[in-house]
Order: C-alpha cells, then structure tokens, then sequence
C-alpha cells in the first residue's frame, strides 16, 4: 500500500471553495459525508448548461429543446454507466430520501401485508429507517433490525436466523455506514436474501463517492445514492432497480412527463425509467451530477478508494495521540470508510466541533441521523471527521492540532 | 480567555448546581434538541406556589449544562407564575456569553423543560 503522502490525489486546487480564507485561515473540511465540496467543473457545466441549453425536457420539438432532452438522456447514460447501471432503470429522484421512499411507497405498500416483516440494520441513518418504520406501521407488519457488534459489524449468521423465519419481504441496509463506517459486505447479504425469496434495497449514499460500485456486480433489487455527496448538485439523487419490479410497480409520485396518455378518467403510465419522474426533473443537476462523475472516473474510482483508504488510516493513527479520544467502529481502515466517528472524554461533541471550528476545521456533531444508533452505542452523540477526494494527511494534522488546543480550552 | 468557553461557563459544565434526580417531585418534565440529541429533564418541588427545589438531570454540551446549572439557582424561591412567563432573552444575559443561532437552542433547552414542567408548553421559548 503507498504512503498516505503518495496516496493524496492532489486535486484541492480543482475545488474553488479551498481558495477562499475564512478568517484568514484555510478551510480545512473534513465533512464529506455530510457534502462534498464541488469541482470547478460541475460548477461550470451547471452554469453552461443554463446559459446556454436551456429549455424543458421531452415536450419540445425547437433545437434548445432537443438539447436539452441530450444533455438529460446523455447525463442518466453517463451516471448508469459510472455504476454500471442500466439506464433504462436508473431512476432520478430528489435525493437519496426520496429513493428510498419510492420504493417504500411503490414496492413497499403492494407487498408488505399484516403478519410480513421489513428487516434492517442497527447501523442505518434516518433515510433508511424511517420510510420503513411507516411502511410497516401502516400496513401492520414487523420492522426488525439486524444488530450491530461491538466492533460496528453485522452478522451474516444473524441475517440467515432472520431470513428463515420466512416473513422478511424486504431487506434494506447501508453499503457504507455513515456513523461507523462499516463497509457491509453488500453482494453477499443481497445473494442471500434473494436466495431467500425477499427483496434487497442498499442505500449507497456513502459508499458511491469513496469506493468502486458495480450495482449489477452487487446484484441487489434497488440501489440508491445521492448526488451531492458525489460531488455534485444538490437536488438529485439516484435509483437504480431490477427491471421486473420496476415494470410492476405503480409509480410513486404522479403528474406530467410521468405518463403515456390521460383520459379524464384514467391514465396509462409513461415507460421506464419516466414512469418514476413526474414532474420537471433537476436537469441541470443531472448535467451537473453526470460531470462530477466524469470528475471521480478521470481520478480513478481504484485510486480514489486507495486514497481514501490510507488517509484514514493516518486519521485513525493520528486520532490516537489525541488523551481521552475514543473512535467508534470498526478498528481496521481496510474495514471501513472514509470518516471516523469519535468522543472525547470530558468534552461533549458539539462543543468538540465548536472548538476545532475556530481554527477553521469543519466536522459535524451529533446523532448523525441515526438516534438508535447512537443508543445502542451508549453514547449522546458524536464528532465525525469524514474524508473526500481533496483531502491531505495536513488536514488531518489540523484536526488533531484543534483537538489538543480545545482540549487545553477545557482545562484538560 | 475564551469568549464563549469563559471560566465559569466550564466551571458550571465541569461542576453543575443542582444536577440529579429529585423524589418526590410535583412537576418534571423531559426536553430533546433535536439537532444533537442532547437531553435534558427537570425535577420540581412546589411549595405555596414556589419553585421549592429542582434538579436537572440528562446529558449535554457545556453551553446546555452550564445554562441548567445557572438557572437553577435563579429558579428556586421563583413563583410558578414568575417562571412560566420567562423568556429567552432572561437565559442568554443569564449565561453572559455570545451565544450563537446554532448554539441558541443549547442555552435554551433547560428553559424549555422547566417551562413545559410548569406550564404544560414545551415550545421553545422566544
């Protein structure tokens, strides 16, 4: 494995946010998981694509509108491709929330009955919690959670028990877990619940920008993920599904552009993957979140993972220096990705993220959307450090600098 | 010195006034921030219409702690009627710190609970 020095992919100058001071002191961000930062160039394929391709999609017969249905149809070809996705059932939605509550609403309320279970994990944040927690409140069935060990892992063995039990419908689960980091051995948990005559649903929110992702390799029935993480827009997010669900579900939000033709009385739904896009979809967003992955393709999704990988790894180290600093998850770098979640004895989190914040370090505090979670950890909250492409072990040095001088703050 | 993190603030964090449980107790109430999860729930004696004792008990940041701590003591011997019409703006000069938007709902936590304890509003106060 290369340094963590070789490994950085030197790319901060790409992003115009870290030319800017704050307070005269360079922003050292390290909340990724959260957002990432932009590239110049999704920026200005953005602003390009307003000022000049702009026109509603797949309603015009002028030369700006036929653009514009090439710039969206081309961006959906460019992002399926990026994940190794089928475009005909990659789906655009609002956010990563939204994906997951189509299928909870498409799928979830033909197929979930009274007496049926929804299995999902200990580890997962509010977006893939929640849908399911209404879902089997409205339609009387169980929501059961796969518990997480000490060491912030699933276990297979435990998936088995709960998949022979013969009621789980669906399962649904996070590639990358957002407060752990845990990486979940995604092909394998979607193999056996197959093989078990249920449905699989991943939420790849953290898992697309930081590590290769082949969605057929995976094999799971839905994939979802988000573009603002993968350094594009806000405003767009991503489903891709197996073809013969997609085909048998109703959709989930209705209106325009949705539809194949509307009688007063009834209405025959547009094909894949428009059935599942009422309305004006985000196209700038998807022209925006099409270049940013031409961005992460051109860096190498490898490197970027190799990158991220030994970063940190050097977090992890440099994290231990810090008296009273305890990380949550699992101890192994290759076992995770790239953010560390942690407490500091004798601060609270929130005043943890305050303190580093004034020498310019960004890091979030909280429950990470993930309040059981946080339960089952024993803990209130935490302080989360999450990495991006941009980032350089100097970051990190950073980090710990603000940890030690807060420390000191608080008379420790 | 630090602007927010002053002496007494960490003081109050590191040793907090009239932190625990309190049994009996006439009127109680639990508070969440939302945004972080920090918790806070109040314990209240009431004699002859007056805040007799209370305690704080729950988990939070030094600016939540600290606003608790320091309330409680301008709490006991209040009149009920006195405490359900304090606002917001009597906790920020109270803990006589800048205290910023993200942080405010910190410093107002432990009101919101005495205040839904003794009037049955757990809305933030303004």
């Amino acid at each position: 494995m290369p340094s963590v020095a070789e490994s950085s992919l030197g790319v901060k100058a790409d992003f115009p946010i870290f030319a800017q001071r704050f307070d005269g002191r360079e922003l050292i961000y390290l909340d990724s998981g959260a957002t990432a930062q932009k590239p110049q160039a999704v920026i200005e394929a953005q602003a390009e694509h307003l000022r000049r391709h702009n026109a509603n999609v797949h309603r015009g017969v002028y030369a700006l509108a036929q653009e514009a249905d090439a710039a969206y149809d081309g961006a959906r070809r460019r992002v399926a491709a990026f994940v190794g996705a089928d475009p005909v059932t990659t789906i655009f939605t609002k956010n990563v929330t939204e994906a997951i509550n189509l299928v909870a609403y498409s799928w979830g309320r033909a197929h979930v009955d009274p007496g049926d279970a929804v299995l999902i994990t200990q580890m997962e944040h509010h977006a893939n919690l929640v849908p399911w927690q209404v879902l089997c409140r409205e339609r009387g069935a169980e929501l059961r959670y796969l518990e997480v060990d000490e060491r912030g892992e699933l276990s297979l063995e435990a998936l088995d028990a709960e998949l022979q039990r013969g009621d789980v419908k669906l399962v649904a689960f996070a590639h990358v877990s957002n407060v752990l980091g845990t990486i979940n051995p995604v092909a394998e948990i979607a193999a056996r619940v197959r093989a078990a005559g249920a449905v699989s649903l991943i939420d790849g929110a953290q898992a697309v920008p930081q590590t290769p992702v082949d969605v057929g390799a995976i094999g799971a029935d839905f994939y979802a993920w988000t573009g603002h993480k993968a350094l594009g827009p806000t405003g767009i997010g991503v489903l891709h599904g197996r073809a013969e669900l997609l085909e048998e579900m109703e959709p989930f939000l209705t209106g325009g552009d949705m539809i194949a033709s509307v009688d007063f009385q009834s209405v025959t739904w547009n094909e894949l993957p428009y059935k599942f896009e009422a309305g004006t979809p985000p196209i700038a967003e998807a022209v925006g979140l099409a270049v940013a992955v031409e961005y992460l393709d051109g860096l190498g999704m490898e490197r970027v993972r190799t990158h991220e990988q030994a970063l940190t790894s050097y977090m992890l180290e440099r994290l231990g220096e810090v008296p009273g600093l305890r990380v949550v998850g699992p101890p192994e770098a290759e076992r995770r990705g790239a953010l560390a979640s942690f407490t500091v004895e004798g601060i609270h989190p929130h005043d943890v993220a305050e303190l580093v914040s004034r020498a310019g370090v960004c890091i979030r505090a909280g429950h990470h959307c993930a309040q059981p979670l946080m339960r089952c950890l024993g803990v209130g909250a935490t302080a989360r450090a999450s990495i991006g492409v941009y980032n350089e072990p100097s970051d990190i040095d950073g980090l710990v600098d603000a940890l030690q001088a807060g420390r000191e703050v608080f008379g420790l | 010195m630090d602007d927010l993190y002053r002496d007494y603030i960490l003081d109050h964090y590191k040793h907090p006034h009239n932190f625990g449980e309190l049994d009996p107790h006439d009127l109680e109430a639990l508070e969440h921030n939302p945004l972080c999860g920090d918790e806070l729930g109040v314990h209240i004696q009431v004699k002859d219409g007056r805040i007799e004792d209370l305690r704080f008990h729950g988990h939070g940041c030094a600016i939540s702690q600290a606003s608790a701590s320091i309330a409680s003591e301008e709490l006991k011997g209040m009149t009920l009627e006195e405490a359900s019409r304090l606002g917001a703006d009597w906790m920020i000069d109270l803990l006589g710190i800048p205290v910023s938007a993200t942080r405010r709902k910190c410093a107002l936590l432990n009101l919101k609970a005495v205040r839904g304890a003794v009037t049955g509003d757990g809305s933030w106060p303004t």
